[in-house]
């Protein structure tokens, strides 16, 4: 009975197609069409800008707290983007730019910010959940929802993303171990952006990769690099086939950073240094991604002003309406009406004597 | 209606739940049940017993070990247009669900402003008595209760085994069954096509004019025994089966207290912060001039459950306490 090594399947892949000068590699181009490239950029600009305006909206106290999305938008945008219609995509709340992508409007996410419930309704068509918050619980969710497509036979995928810190969460495990179980067709996309608030990567996992945590639960994994929208366009495909032969489910780290506050209520600045900030500013996705495009000859300074134009546009006309919305506050009465899919004799109850009591200080119109 | 679906059948508590399981999985393409021994196994407590056979691994689903991890897939399996049945083995061990249970479930329909729900119904067995001590007697329905959002049913008799979970499939909103593990072996009669019962309502078990037993689950039968005990010695008690913990049905004890003028809640969850605090103060809240004397509580001891059998019995709600305690409320001598 000697003692010997047990052969396991011990490597994982580290992705890159862009490097940080937006120069590709054409041994790995996957070949996207122009217009799904320029389609890509406007996406990242707007989220870049979206997140501009909506830190000056926070700032100005005209929404809440929110998680700025700056320096990842590579990584979400360019997961999501390989998604048909009708697969699920189950967000953390740091994905906005790929929200938008799948046709979430930005008075949604507006609103959602500021406190209304109303911004996380989900439009009709788009097969997405709304943000989740509890760190790590909805990626079991995304498992239920492949579950239930392969069940049917669809031949659908549901994809959820979460950060590096929700991969200390047992939810989190256990979603990649009943997903590799039932071998169900789901895509998990870590946005390792090296901090949950002030814990360092480094303090979150003894691990080198979150990708190589895959191996444990025998699912495919794999790391790209965050910040090449091509890159993780590539992996993100690769797996939605896997996913849709039923060939199981794949974990995908790309490797980030999140270039602001954790939310608004945040200042980095306490737990990390400016040199790091900077050298990973060097790296950024849409810089990158634009000298690639300008090199491929199908941008120039113009379009990249028009596309910036637009977008700021686009992002006024939104926060026009959203104010709008959101200046006739809605009745605080309506919080009782979705508790419960029909309304409790209890909860009628506590309708009336709020109502009543609203009514006794005046504070009914 | 033919004779044979009017005639009655003896079985148990358990074969009433397996049948109403069976039936479910037969109407509904969308059900499915998982958790763990649920399949090969036949579930922890043989409720499951033979649905593998009848429906096959991908509708009878054995899931790894892990709570958190099969509620939240079945929520999102009920996200994703299923209706699943998730068993837990125990309350104790749906600790380990909290955040899914308590922090998406409850909430998602509120939180998504109206759009998404979360049909997903959780069965799980609870309560003490049969020496599992401490981390596996508890009687956590109670404090479920506390949580908008969620409803929180109990069946105690057959009728409600065989009964509630069909409806509870039907509701849009999750809901949790507490199945009190004393109760699976339990053998009675039920009509040959008992089917769907509510569960909105309590019910009256047991007509009576002196005081007013409000209870649920196992303790139905502690108190209806009691009752028979009482009423020989003059004394006529009206026991209330809750059924359901959240929404309260407050109507019918409410009802009952303004008969009887006095009311006693045997539950067996712990005192402070319990459903029978919650009971006790809606009736102080609507029934306040009814009483003839303060309500009284029988519940467990705020202990953890004692292993040894003598301890353990005597933490419980007990036949002999209830009848003492109404006793000395309707200030019988002796």
């Amino acid at each position: 009975m000697p003692r010997k090594k047990i052969d396991l399947p011990g490597q994982i892949d580290h992705l890159s197609i862009l490097d940080e000068d937006g120069k590709l590699d054409e041994s790995l181009d996957p070949g996207l069409p122009d217009e799904l490239l320029i389609k890509l950029y406007e996406a990242m600009v707007l989220g870049r800008e979206f997140d501009r305006r909506m830190l000056n909206l926070q700032r100005q106290g005209r929404i809440g707290t929110f998680p700025p999305i700056t320096g990842q938008e590579a990584a979400h945008l360019g997961a999501a983007a390989v998604l048909q219609a009708d697969d699920w995509m189950v967000p953390s709340f740091r994905e906005t730019a790929a929200e938008l992508w799948r046709g979430r409007s930005m008075e949604s996410v507006l609103m959602a910010f500021n406190g209304f419930n109303e911004g996380f309704h989900v439009e009709e068509g788009r097969n997405d959940l709304p943000n989740s918050v509890p760190v790590g619980s909805q990626v079991l969710h995304a498992v239920g929802i492949a579950w239930a497509m392969k069940y049917r036979k669809e031949k659908r995928v549901a994809m959820a993303f979460f950060g590096d810190g929700a991969t200390s969460q047992g939810d989190v495990h256990e979603a990649f171990n009943f997903a590799g179980v039932f071998q169900v067709p789901a895509i998990f996309v870590c946005q390792n952006n090296q901090w949950a608030i002030s814990i360092p990567r480094s303090q979150q996992t003894r691990s080198k990769t979150i990708a190589q945590k895959a191996l444990a639960y025998g699912i495919e994994g794999i790391q790209v690099d965050g910040n090449d929208i091509l890159a993780v366009y590539a992996a993100a495909a690769e797996a939605a086939e896997r996913a849709r032969n039923g060939d199981g489910p794949t974990l995908i780290e790309c490797v980030t950073y999140r270039l602001m506050m954790h939310t608004t209520a945040d200042d980095p600045k306490r737990y990390r240094t400016e040199e790091e900030v900077e050298s990973w500013q060097k790296k950024d996705p849409i810089h990158r991604f634009q000298s690639y495009l300008k090199e491929k000859g199908i941008i120039d300074e113009d379009g990249i002003a028009d596309v910036e134009a637009s977008v700021k546009d686009r992002i006024q006309e939104a926060v026009d309406t959203a104010e709008k919305q959101m200046a006739e506050t809605p009745d605080p009465l309506h919080m009782f009406a979705h508790v419960y899919d029909t309304m409790p004799p209890h909860l009628e109850a506590q309708r009336e004597q709020l109502a009543q009591w609203r009514n006794n200080t005046g504070e009914e119109e | 209606m033919t004779d044979d679906q009017k005639e009655l059948r003896t079985l148990t508590y358990r074969d009433a739940i397996r049948e109403a399981i069976h039936e479910a999985m037969q109407k509904d393409a969308r059900v499915f049940l998982m958790g763990e021994d649920v399949g090969r196994y036949g579930g922890c407590f043989a409720v499951s017993k033979r649905l593998l056979e009848a429906f096959g691994p991908e509708r009878i689903r054995d899931t790894p070990l892990s709570e958190s991890g099969f509620v939240g897939a079945g929520i999102g399996a009920a996200l994703g247009g299923m209706r699943p049945i998730v068993e837990i083995m125990t309350v104790n061990f749906s600790l380990l669900a909290a955040v899914q249970i308590i922090n998406n479930a409850a909430v998602y329909l509120y939180m998504s402003g109206g759009q998404f729900n979360v049909p997903i119904v959780i069965r799980m067995a609870t309560g003490g008595g049969r020496q599992l001590a401490a981390q596996h007697s508890r009687s956590l329905e109670g404090w479920y209760a506390h949580i908008p959002g969620i409803k929180v049913v109990s069946p105690a008799t057959l009728e409600d085994a065989r009964g509630m979970l069909w409806t509870a499939l039907q509701d849009p909103d999750p809901v949790l069954i507490f199945e009190n593990a004393g109760l699976y072996n339990m053998e009675g009669t039920l009509a040959g096509d008992a089917g769907a019962v509510d569960i909105d309502k309590a019910h009256v078990q047991r007509a009576g004019k002196d005081i007013t037993i409000i209870t649920y689950s196992a303790n139905l039968y502690k108190s209806l025994e009691a009752a028979e005990i009482l009423a020989k010695q003059g004394i006529d008690a009206e026991v209330i089966d809750l059924r359901t913990l959240r929404p309260l049905d407050d109507q019918t004890f409410l009802a009952s207290v303004a008969k009887t003028h006095r009311a006693l809640i045997v539950d067996e969850g712990w005192r402070s912060g319990s459903i029978s605090a919650e009971i006790s103060a809606r009736i102080m809240e609507g029934a306040f001039y009814e009483l003839d004397l303060p309500v009284e509580r029988l519940c467990s001891v705020e202990a953890p459950m004692p292993y040894a059998k003598h301890m353990e019995d005597a933490v419980l709600p007990q036949v002999d306490k209830i009848v003492a305690l109404v006793r000395k409320m309707v200030g019988a001598n002796g």
